[in-house]
């Protein structure tokens, strides 16, 4: 029985600096087993910076990464492989290999990890395809003959294949129409909950995110500055989230136009 | 003084940024050389990369070969008659062509030809976020992407530069006999006679290290490569452009190397 009393992902302290910008500074956050949680903020507030620290993509400064109690960032480099072979990732733009076919792209995880053959491969990610609405003769097609919306399908195939026990989704519905957008949420909630995973997605869209997320947290120049139950976005009480989630010009957060 | 510590202040930068860049570049080409040594192996991805490199690269390796063959016969002969000793054509052009033109000619083409290539894949890759996709798939971008191609490089460019060699060669002959009158049979005893083993050998380590040298501009300028478009466009240039001047470089100090007494 997994234990559900633990964060799955704990951050303390998480800070990551690039020349004079500090990025993140000092996150603290708590992502408990079999949630989702979204992280909301402005571009350029860090949530990109976040998920790739948590992924291992980008070393930070100081702080901790805990994943099931365990520090990855004082684990060796195989200790860290394996922590980051437990993480699924959906890119913004699904970052699909254009060279290889959506099969081999749904596969590659499978080919990688665990040395299943191209024959087993091939038939597996006929199986994932069909989890995510695709026909499997889409899976002889090249990344560059899909819609944004058949892409992004692909990605999430592809971030699930390996069934891992975390989830992470960049922007999922960016570039979307909305009725797309709500049906990759649907396809997101559902392989989430069908894998029984930890998720985290990072999101402007708060249609979106509500739909995703049991929690949501807002970043602001590094911190978090507001946490509390999805469902509560739209009416958080939190003067900065209340002018983020209903995109109001006048607030306390001022659009840094040029720095 | 001002003025002077300033100009000191940028030299010291310009001189510690010159470190830094060779620094980062010594540590790529190590990391992709290390991960040769190291399984996983990916044959499906250094297959194409030679398909690319060696295959693909053949019809304009060959016509650059004939004609420098061609204009070199033709230069030398004239060079040459003047000093009464038109019979070194022959020698002039294999010495030549093994030893310099062979190797430096395929390398610069295929660095315009496959060095872009790479540094515009790798670049589009790294915007596109392909690269760290790799990484959340279990995958060492380094062993997939560099190694590979790395491996394919310093093989695929002797096997070229031979093609170059004796296409270079065959220009030569088809000048001096069809154009300059030179009989065909002491043409190519003269050929085979002058030529030694170390001519070509050296031409093909020659090879062997320019190969080594595209590539790796190519992978660390895409690998590298932001800001977009215009950052795989710059990375495509600088590739294309450090390549060929490490190239004109390292045949200095490689012939310094071979044949210096």
């Amino acid at each position: 029985m997994p234990d559900l009393a633990t964060p799955k992902i704990r951050l303390r302290g998480l800070t990551k600096r690039f020349g004079d910008k500090q990025v993140l500074d000092g996150i603290d956050l708590d992502v408990m087993p079999q949630t989702s949680m979204v992280v909301i903020g402005g571009s350029g507030s860090g949530k990109s910076v976040l998920i790739k620290c948590i992924l291992g993509l980008i070393e930070p400064d100081e702080g901790a990464i805990e994943i099931d109690g365990q520090d990855v960032l004082k684990l060796d480099r195989r200790g860290r492989e394996a922590a980051a072979a437990r993480i699924g990732m959906l890119f913004q733009n699904g970052a699909l290999f254009d060279s290889l076919p959506v099969w081999e792209n749904v596969a590659f995880g499978l080919l990688a990890r665990h040395k299943a053959s191209r024959a087993e491969a091939r038939a597996r990610a006929g199986d994932i395809l069909a989890q995510v609405g695709l026909a499997a003769s889409v899976g002889e097609l090249s990344p560059s003959e899909l819609s944004g919306g058949m892409q992004k399908r692909v990605g999430l195939a592809r971030a699930i294949a390996a069934r891992p026990d975390i989830l992470f989704f960049d922007e999922p519905t960016t570039g979307l129409d909305p009725i797309m957008g709500a049906v990759i949420d649907g396809l997101i909630v559902d392989c989430v909950k069908k894998l029984g995973s930890t998720a985290i997605a990072i999101t402007h869209d708060m249609a979106s995110a509500r739909r995703i997320g049991d929690r949501a947290a807002m970043i602001h120049k590094g911190r978090i500055i507001w946490e509390g139950a999805a469902a509560d976005l739209m009416d958080s009480g939190n003067p900065m989230v209340d002018q983020f989630t209903h995109g109001r010009r006048e607030g306390p957060i001022e659009m840094e136009l040029r720095k | 003084m001002n003025a002077i510590l300033d100009a000191l202040a940028l030299t010291g930068r310009a001189v510690i940024g010159a470190f830094r860049a060779t620094g980062r570049l010594a540590l790529f080409a190590l990391s992709g050389l290390s991960h040769l040594l190291r399984p996983p192996f990916y044959g499906r991805m250094f297959l194409r990369a030679f398909v690319e490199i060696a295959y693909f690269s053949l019809p304009v390796v060959a016509l650059t070969a004939v004609f420098t063959g061609m204009v070199l016969a033709l230069q030398s002969a004239t060079g040459l008659s003047r000093f009464s000793i038109e019979s070194a054509v022959a020698s002039l052009v294999v010495l030549s062509v093994t030893r310099e033109l062979g190797p430096v000619l395929a390398g610069l083409m295929v660095a315009g030809r496959v060095g872009a290539a790479m540094a515009a894949e790798l670049g589009t890759m790294r915007v596109t976020d392909q690269i760290d996709a790799l990484a959340t798939l279990s995958t060492n971008p380094m062993k997939y992407l560099v190694a590979p191609r790395l491996l394919a490089g310093i093989i695929a460019l002797p096997l070229l530069v031979v093609v170059a060699d004796l296409l270079g060669v065959l220009g030569g002959f088809i000048i001096a006999t069809l154009k300059l009158g030179f009989n065909p049979g002491i043409y190519l005893a003269n050929t085979v006679d002058f030529v030694q083993t170390g001519d070509v050998v050296s031409g093909l380590v020659k090879a062997a290290v320019f190969g080594f040298l595209i590539v790796l501009m190519g992978c660390y300028h895409g690998y590298n490569s932001r800001g977009g478009a215009q950052g795989v466009g710059s990375a495509t240039t600088s590739a294309v452009v450090a390549a060929s001047v490490l190239i004109l470089a390292f045949d200095y100090v490689l012939t310094e190397l071979f044949f210096a007494r």
